[in-house]
């Protein structure tokens, strides 16, 4: 356990600075302006390598809630991870962006490579890797004190960027997130005011609008209605064109209809383990592993 | 009438059952001492206004509204004929802008200290602290007026100076006369001092209650600690905050001891808060209340009601700004 990292409470070095250089002088800020239909184009946006985890392991305190978890992100790929509650999915997600250290006594070990470049690495920016890797959590969570307008650009303000054309911004990712429609009327009105489906494609209109490379979804839709979950599945599928997407779910039809490639997470007493990764069409015709048979047949779990 | 198709609508509509709620016999116990108690502290309340209304009743007879808006304070000299007047005017004011100052201060002070405990001190000192704030909240207020008096003023009166002379344009940064000493800015300052505990930990309090998952959500985002701050903890504070600054205005507007102590009372109304010249009407009381005949006595009861009432509409104000903030806040 000599290569465990422990978080030293909150660090802050900040220099967005640099990234607001970057990303000013990239050529996917100033086609801001195109909307969700512009993004079938191929090649619209440059993808990275992917993403990366290497030999992950996770603890809180003393308890090892996940180990050696090997697993790629390749670009252009939607990735669900299953398995039963408690078995380290959403630990593993939050390693990816780095929000697993919030939580006192966590530690981790292992790589995380984003673009060939380990987010653990000292004298990372943590605010730039987040912004690189957003994330939709379980419950919707818009600030309730912002309007919807103001909450799709939180980003900004939250990391000191600058957009070229703000409301371009604005409708463009309500249009990826499947709710311009919706609120183009009234996207004065406030975030809290939105139905629970509606405020679940608004965080993530919200975590699009920083342009990230990675977007991490934890069980988005076990709140919502089927016929919100079916338009966040659609959201989800129309952003592989820009986004890698990795998806916790608990529902199996779901990982399905949204996913390239399915990891089955499980842990018999133990630390969490990935048993399985394959394409998902094989995860659930052929699976390898007589114990991801049994998870996905519904015989488990 | 109404139209064909409504009406056969209306006539199915049961009306409202009434709902009877039978409690347990310990819910019922328990009310009742809840309500008990409720009850007697507003009797006591009650009985308080009644004493000093009775009380100050001739004063109001005889000045009427000049006792309030007069800045006269005259027992008169019936052997000469000189009739008395009586006027908390300039002790009202003083009152205000003295507890307006203290509260100027203390504000920033007590929410930058709050935010600092919450989210930047390191655990095991934010508990020593936030015990060492509380425990200043529990110093008599006599001993902030002496340690103003002895310890604070020579600095203070030099911080005036200095303030004087950059910004002495600002018309209330301006002095009649270089007299700098006993001013309400000096009496601002210790009364700052004493409402920062409770500002401080009422603002902790509220901080340590921002929900996660927003605080999450902006770090998620990118944040830094400090947008993250601006962006969820403030708008979610804000009500608390502003709560806690009229908890604070309130038992600055009542103090008393320490008040007496650093400033000079005087019956004129003075805005100029860097000037040797301020008012309180609680201090005022104490100043008089020894020497005083039976009318004076009267008057300082009569005071003592009109403060009495300032505060509580104060309070009743913070309570409506508390309602309309997390209102809009949440
Ligand atoms: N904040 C925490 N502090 C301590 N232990 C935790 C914490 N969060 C999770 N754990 C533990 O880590 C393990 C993995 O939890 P995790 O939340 O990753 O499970 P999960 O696969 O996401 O489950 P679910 O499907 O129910 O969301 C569990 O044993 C859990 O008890
Ligand atoms: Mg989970």
């Amino acid at each position: 356990m000599s290569d465990v990292m422990e978080f030293e409470g909150n660090k802050d070095n900040i220099s967005t600075k640099a990234y607001l250089e970057e990303a000013v002088s990239q050529p996917e800020i100033s086609s801001l302006a195109s909307v969700a239909s512009h993004h079938s184009a191929p090649g619209s946006q440059p993808l990275g390598t992917g993403l990366e985890a290497r030999g992950v392991h996770a603890w809180f305190g003393k308890h090892h809630a996940l180990a050696d978890v090997n697993l790629d992100f390749p670009a252009g790929t939607v990735t669900a991870l299953i398995g039963p509650s408690g078995c380290g999915k959403s630990t593993f997600l939050r390693t990816l962006n780095r929000m697993h250290e919030f939580i006192p006594g966590a530690a981790m070990a292992g790589e995380v490579l984003l673009d060939g470049k380990d987010i653990y690495e000292p004298g990372t920016d943590v605010t730039k890797i987040r912004l690189k890797v957003g994330m939709v959590f379980q419950k919707p969570n818009p600030f309730p004190s912002m309007t919807i307008a103001e909450n799709v650009l939180a980003g900004l303000k939250l990391a000191q960027l600058k957009a070229v054309n703000k409301d371009d911004l604005l409708e463009e990712c309500l249009h990826r997130a499947g709710l311009w429609n919706e609120v183009k009327d009234r996207l004065k009105a406030h975030g809290g005011s939105l139905s629970g489906g509606q405020q679940q494609r608004l965080c993530i209109a919200r975590a699009l609008a920083v342009k990230p490379e990675v977007l991490l979804m934890d069980e988005p839709c076990s709140a919502l209605d089927p016929g919100s979950t079916l338009k966040i599945e659609e959201t989800v599928r129309q952003l592989i064109e820009s986004v890698i997407v990795v998806i916790v779910t608990h529902n199996m039809q779901q990982a399905a209809r949204v996913s390239d490639y399915t990891g089955f997470f499980l842990s018999d007493g133990g630390p969490g383990q990935l048993i399985e990764t394959a394409p998902t069409s094989e995860i659930f015709s052929r699976p390898k592993d007589p114990r991801t048979e049994a998870y996905v047949t519904g015989r488990f779990g | 009438m109404s139209t064909p198709t409504s009406a056969p609508l209306q006539s199915e509509i049961p009306p409202a059952r009434e709902i009877i709620l039978t409690r347990r016999f310990s819910d019922r116990v328990f009310r009742g001492v809840v309500t008990a108690g409720g009850f007697v502290s507003l009797v006591v309340l009650g009985l308080i206004a009644l004493f000093l209304a009775s009380r100050s009743i001739d004063i109001f007879k005889t000045f009427g509204f000049h006792f309030i808006t007069g800045f006269k304070w005259d027992s008169g000299d019936p052997d000469n004929g000189i009739a008395p007047v009586l006027g908390i005017g300039a002790m009202l004011i003083g009152t205000i802008v003295t507890a307006v100052v203290g509260l100027v201060i203390a504000l920033p002070v007590s929410v930058g200290m709050a935010l600092f405990l919450e989210y930047y001190m390191p655990i095991r000192l934010k508990k020593s602290l936030t015990m060492v704030i509380d425990l200043m909240a529990a110093i008599p207020s006599v001993i902030f007026g002496l340690w103003g008096f002895f310890v604070l003023m020579p600095h203070a009166i030099y911080w005036a100076k200095l303030l004087h002379k950059y910004f002495g344009w600002i018309p209330f940064l301006d002095v009649q006369a270089p007299i700098f000493e006993r001013s309400p800015f000096i009496a601002g300052l210790v009364l700052s001092i004493m409402i920062i505990p409770i500002v401080t930990s009422i603002s902790r309090e509220v901080f340590s209650q921002v929900p996660l998952d927003r605080i999450q959500a902006a770090y998620a985002l990118g944040a830094t600690r400090w947008t993250m701050i601006k962006a969820v903890v403030l708008p979610f504070g804000s009500s608390g905050i502003a709560g806690g600054a009229m908890l604070g205005l309130g038992r600055a507007m009542g103090e008393t001891v320490a008040v007496y102590l650093v400033l000079n009372l005087y019956f004129q109304p003075n805005f100029q808060v860097l000037f040797s010249a301020g008012g309180s009407v609680a201090s005022m009381i104490v100043t008089k209340f020894g020497e005083a005949g039976q009318l004076e006595l009267q008057g300082l009861m009569a005071a003592g009601l009109v403060l009495f009432i300032v505060t509580l509409i104060i309070n009743f104000l913070s309570n409506m700004i508390v309602k309309r903030t997390s209102r809009t806040g949440n």
